[in-house]
């Protein structure tokens, strides 16, 4: 306040001398309350990742535009080749494409996971007396609230676009749920690069690498009739086209039960794989 | 909940932490009894860190066992985590949220209520004055604020040990200040504190005992004043008006103090200042008493002296002699012996 050239926070530091008074009242805490149960701990970090899109919510970004622009790009892109007509793709192409662009939003989730070790709050929730798998349970809470709104925006575009479900709101809402959950349980992969890995920019190359083949490589943009049989094979594997393919018989009303057991077993096998590995990780690191 | 004012809060044996090809940590034991302050000193790379985060469970030991109030890090990781709280190099809170909102989470996972959190964060962030600055991010905090935030996260629970890692590197006087004066408040109110700085002033002011490690070992331990009293009972340092006769001086200073060195007479980077170091113990005559002498005897060779003093050795003589770094490399070799045979009469 005395000159100009003083910072904003200078006064404040010159004011602040500890006292044992104020010190003293806050560290005569008596008895440590119990420990908060594994649920209460995970919310708490899931309040964590809602508080960090407030304060940056740029991060919604990936959630919003991205799926826009995907949705438009290839319903133009293909809509007229593939189908005959936009509104027509639309009703094959946005169960897929809702798909496609929130599994690549789950890599954030190993971006975050890594940014955050690199700052020392990681240290202090590893050294917290917690359920252990709490932080990353947080993370992938925060994420499914991504998920949800990165699913709904491409929903509202479809829906522009001429998207109409025969499955009514019902199989459209269950088809998104499905979709979250599973997003979730993929995300395991992430929480494991994310603490495996280096930098955040390793992580992107290597969510890439695992990304544009699952997403590509599947039955999102077309049919896999038309593929040679050993790229056909691939396909068939893959959870992602089963994925897509339960989201589509649900939003069409027309439930894929096949489908849905493949979606329900390879999430499960992907949270006991990875989330075993993830865990493992975090406490040797 | 139980507070042993007795007891040992640290015992630690044979711990060792390689990584890759480096032993970070080669064989340290170490004893803290609880209600006292413990410092760890050592250069920078010298294992001060790696040793921390062992007790703080946050690494696995390769070798040896650690216990921290009986319990073992390994074995007994969740009993520990319930009475420690690390302050690590870099601030251990979380940048993007307010400093509110950082205690009321901390609080929350501690095992607070909603209300509970709320108040305890609101009574931290007064007791360390930082209400004015609840709703801000940490981010936007000066670096004696941050660390501030640090620590109040630290005693949020008042752990029975609190482990601050290098607290004060990197602040201004004033900051630095106000850190140590926290740590005596909590250290006053029965917290043990392991700090470990590379500043020998500020383990020279907070510890009790000080273990002193240079390449992953323990190479002294003891109270300052033993660490002190181990490199002589004080050194004198001179400053000549002419920089051309110090050599002569030096030659003076050798052979009137003949036995009484500690340590060969250092030539200081300064090209007019000389300091010996005077050991009590090899004859009957007090240092002060060999200093006047040492004086009197250039006066008689006519070297004019501008300026003396007369001191107890700092711990940066007794860390230069022990971990055999000097900043000035002319001097490096002549104070290689003799410390190397501080060493054991300090072990």
């Amino acid at each position: 306040m005395s000159t100009a050239t003083t910072t904003t926070e200078a006064p404040a530091a010159a004011a602040y001398t500890p006292s044992a008074e104020s010190l003293g009242a806050v560290l005569a805490l008596g008895e440590r309350p119990p420990r908060p149960s594994a649920f209460s701990a995970s919310l708490t970090f899931g309040w964590r990742a809602m508080l960090k899109i407030k304060h940056v919510p740029e991060q919604l970004f990936d959630v919003t535009a991205f799926p826009i622009i995907m949705t438009l790009m290839f319903t133009f892109l293909f809509g007229g080749a593939l189908a005959g007509s936009v509104s027509e793709y639309v009703q094959f192409l946005l169960p897929g494409i809702m798909v496609m662009s929130v599994v690549m939003t789950t890599m954030y989730t190993g971006l975050a996971v890594n940014t955050d070790i690199e700052k020392g709050v990681f240290d202090r929730f590893r050294t917290l007396p917690i359920w252990r798998p709490a932080p990353m349970v947080g993370y992938l809470l925060g994420d499914a609230f991504r998920y949800t709104m990165a699913a709904t925006t491409i929903l509202i575009v479809g829906l522009i676009l001429g998207f109409r479900p025969d499955g009514g709101p019902i199989g459209v809402l269950t088809g998104m749920a499905l979709l979250v959950a599973f997003s979730f349980a993929f995300s395991w992969v992430w929480t494991m690069f994310g603490l495996l890995l280096r930098s955040d920019k390793s992580v992107m190359g290597v969510s890439m690498m695992v990304l544009f083949p699952l997403t590509f490589l599947s039955n999102i943009l077309v049919q896999p009739d038309t593929m040679p049989g050993w790229l056909q094979a691939f396909v068939d594997v893959n959870p992602i086209t089963h994925l897509v393919a339960a989201v589509r018989g649900q939003m069409a009303g027309d439930p894929d039960t096949t489908a849905l057991v493949w979606v329900v077993a390879s999430g499960a096998a992907l949270i006991a794989i990875f989330g075993t590995l993830t865990m493992r990780l975090y406490n040797r690191k | 909940m139980s507070r042993e004012t007795s007891g040992l809060a640290i015992e630690t044996s044979g711990l060792v932490k390689t990584f890759g090809k480096t032993q970070a940590v080669a064989g340290v034991d170490l004893t803290v009894r609880a209600g006292t302050v413990y410092g760890l000193l050592g250069p920078n790379g010298a294992g001060k860190t790696t040793v921390v985060r062992m007790l703080a469970t946050l690494l696995r030991p390769d070798a040896g066992e650690a216990r921290v109030f009986g319990r073992d890090v390994v074995r007994d990781a969740d009993a520990v985590r319930g009475r420690v709280s690390l302050t690590g190099q870099y601030a251990s809170v979380d940048e993007d949220l307010t400093g509110t909102e950082n205690l009321v989470l901390l609080a929350r996972l501690l095992g607070h209520t909603k209300p509970a959190a709320r108040e305890r964060a609101a009574a931290l962030l007064e007791a360390f004055g930082l209400t004015d600055a609840a709703d801000r991010q940490i981010k936007k905090y000066s670096g004696g604020m941050r660390r501030r935030i640090d620590i109040a996260a630290s005693i949020l629970n008042t752990p029975d040990l609190l482990f601050l890692d290098e607290p004060t590197t990197g602040l201004d006087p004033r900051s630095r200040n106000q850190v140590w004066e926290i740590i005596r408040l909590v250290v006053a109110h029965g917290t043990t504190v392991l700090l470990t700085t590379q500043y020998l002033d500020e383990a020279d002011r907070l510890a009790g005992r000080i273990a002193v490690i240079d390449h992953g070992k323990v190479i002294a331990e003891g109270t300052p004043g033993e660490l002190k009293s181990s490199v002589g009972a004080g050194s004198v340092h001179v400053r000549l008006r002419d920089a051309e006769r110090r050599a002569e001086a030096e030659q003076v200073l050798t052979r009137t103090l003949g036995r009484a060195l500690a340590a060969p007479v250092q030539l200081e980077a300064d090209p007019v200042a000389l300091t010996a170091r005077v050991s009590g113990d090899e004859t009957d005559r007090a240092a002060a008493e060999q200093a006047s002498h040492a004086l009197a005897e250039l006066a008689r060779h006519g070297i004019t002296v501008d300026d003396f003093s007369l001191g107890q050795p700092s711990l940066d003589e007794v860390f230069l002699a022990l971990t055999d770094r000097t900043t000035d490399p002319h001097t490096a070799a002549e104070t290689l012996e003799p410390a190397a045979t501080d060493k054991e009469t300090v072990a």
